[in-house]
């Protein structure tokens, strides 16, 4: 009974594989879904490079969350910047409760229609996650362990790197997971400022009334969210075993 | 030698630490005793610098120990707490390395250090070496917590309540295997505690800590038959004071020629044991062996009551 969880991934895995690779293979199942004449399977475009191309940016998002957000967050958990921690949490707080639909329209001017804009709204709300995750963890390591570092002669900087940051970093690691499938989610709506996602199989489907297209844009971005979901839990239980 | 001298600490305009001067001559063991929130601990951490003092100096060998930065200062001296602090990320071993690593010994050396103290602490060492903090018994944590602070060899070790997460039993092991240990390197040690019982047990010497004031600073005979102040008396407790006295002295120091029948008390037990003996054996007198078995007379009833008793 065990091995079903895994047997059900291995499935979704290798489904999604096929889907992306073969995508006619999948079109008996989609058929019902769309009109009469209209094609079944996206046609305007690779299923595969959408899928890699919206990886891709989710990843550079949460990649560049992940340093501005931990960076932040060890800064205020110092003495020296803990009077930034309440300027911090707003800024980013701001970045979660602006919705990133407005963000898009406000960024568009500033740096034109494409990838950009739609980076800058993943990374503004991929932020929170992180930032609340890495100081929480900083913040309520066990009291013994950061008064013995410091009584066995570790520096600030040797005591951060040694013992805070491998002791936070099994909580750190559910932030960024939490950050990665709200990006995932939230990157298809990139396509309405003509960005690469998958986004835009979803948006043609809606323009031509498809609602195969809107299904499979819809089921590849949740198979991806659920597999990487799972993979990034199997290494922070990775992380936790060892500490 | 640790001269403590002047030391004051202020939080929020309220001494915690309120002028304290006292000196602890090496190779003895200082035990500080108070209520908590009597400071004892604050003045434990201004001598490794956890804390910095706001008035006052501490002088370990005639040398300011503000003369280097606070870290170099701690790799120097050893800190044991209360719940150990071991590092759960890193396997016993680790733990032990820790100050070697940080002042760059080389790895032979490292690990010959590691096993000497894990044997040292009754410990296997390639049992023990490689297994994780949270894999140990309470006893054992505390014993590698230990450890870790005597690794690089220190000449000072700082015990901040090393036992209190203890039972009595283990508690009482621990005790001794620090005093057999405090007599193989010759450390200083300055332990901080609540418990009486263990005071008397370790010190050479008890400091009596009240509201940030030092009361007394003394050998332990010294507070149970002068004390300074009615809180010291309080502390030592009115009923503990003849069984206090005997504790601190073996049978041995008692002994007098002579002959008496039943089994044989060992010379090296103390005297409040002894007279425990003889009470639950309703005898006046037993014979008294050394630890190689030879005959070393008796020691009465009379002579142990005789050493119970306060000044007049």
């Amino acid at each position: 009974m065990r091995a079903l969880p895994y047997l059900l991934r291995g499935l979704l895995l290798a489904l999604l594989m096929t889907f992306l690779l073969v995508p006619q293979t999948m079109e008996p199942l989609l058929r019902p879904l769309a009109q009469s004449n209209a094609p079944v399977i996206y046609n305007q475009g690779s299923l595969l490079s959408l899928t890699v191309q919206h990886l891709l940016t989710v990843l550079a998002a949460t990649s560049a969350a992940t340093v501005v957000a931990v960076s932040l967050a060890i800064l205020v958990s110092r003495p020296a910047g803990a009077e930034f921690l309440p300027l911090s949490r707003s800024l980013v707080n701001i970045g979660q409760t602006f919705p990133p639909v407005a963000v898009l329209a406000l960024a568009v001017p500033v740096v034109g229609f494409g990838e950009k804009p739609t980076l800058i709204a993943l990374f503004l709300y991929g932020l929170l996650p992180i930032f609340e995750s890495t100081l929480t963890s900083l913040t309520t390591l066990p009291r013994a362990v950061v008064e013995a570092a410091r009584g066995t002669g570790m520096t600030g900087a040797q005591r951060l790197l040694q013992i805070e940051l491998p002791l936070a970093l099994p909580v750190i690691l559910s932030g960024i997971r939490l950050s990665v499938v709200i990006s995932l989610a939230t990157a298809t709506i990139g396509s309405t400022v003509a960005a690469r996602t998958l986004g835009e199989v979803i948006i043609a489907g809606l323009q031509s009334n498809n609602l195969a297209f809107v299904v499979q844009g819809g089921l590849i971005v949740g198979a991806l969210a659920v597999l990487i979901y799972d993979g990034l839990s199997a290494l922070e239980r990775l992380t936790v075993a060892r500490s | 030698m640790i001269e403590i001298d002047g030391i004051t600490k202020i939080y929020d305009g309220k001494s915690v630490v309120d002028d304290v001067t006292l000196t602890i001559e090496p190779h003895t063991v200082a035990v500080i005793v108070g209520t908590s929130g009597s400071g004892k601990t604050t003045l434990l951490r201004m001598v490794n610098r956890l804390v910095e003092p706001d008035a006052g100096m501490i002088r370990l060998d005639g040398e300011d120990n503000r003369t280097i930065p606070g870290y170099e200062l701690r790799r120097r001296i050893g800190y044991a707490i209360q719940g150990h602090g071991l590092f759960p990320h890193r396997t016993v071993a680790e733990n032990i390395a820790t100050v070697p690593r940080l002042i760059g010994w080389d790895k032979e050396k490292t690990a010959a250090k590691v096993r000497e103290l894990l044997t040292l602490f009754q410990l296997d060492a390639d049992l023990f070496g490689p297994r994780y903090p949270h894999e140990l018994s309470g006893g054992e944590q505390q014993r590698v917590g230990v450890a870790r602070a005597l690794a690089a060899e220190p000449n000072v070790l700082l015990m901040d309540e090393p036992f209190g997460a203890l039972d009595p039993i283990i508690r009482a092991k621990a005790q001794d295997d620090l005093l057999a240990i405090q007599k193989h390197f010759g450390t200083t040690i300055i332990l901080v505690t609540h418990d009486m019982n263990e005071a008397f047990h370790l010190a050479d010497k008890i400091a009596v800590m009240d509201a940030g004031r030092l009361l007394q600073f003394g050998p332990p005979d010294e507070l149970v038959r002068q004390p300074a102040t009615g809180f010291v008396e309080a502390m030592v407790g009115a009923s503990e004071r003849p069984f206090r006295l005997l504790s601190m002295r073996r049978v041995s120091d008692l002994a007098e020629p002579g002959s008496a029948d039943g089994s044989p008390i060992a010379a090296t037990v103390t005297q409040q044991d002894a007279l425990a003996e003889l009470m639950w054996t309703g005898r006046s007198a037993a014979p008294v062996v050394s630890s190689d078995g030879e005959a070393r007379g008796r020691v009465t009833l009379e002579a142990l009551l005789q050493r119970a008793r306060g000044p007049k």
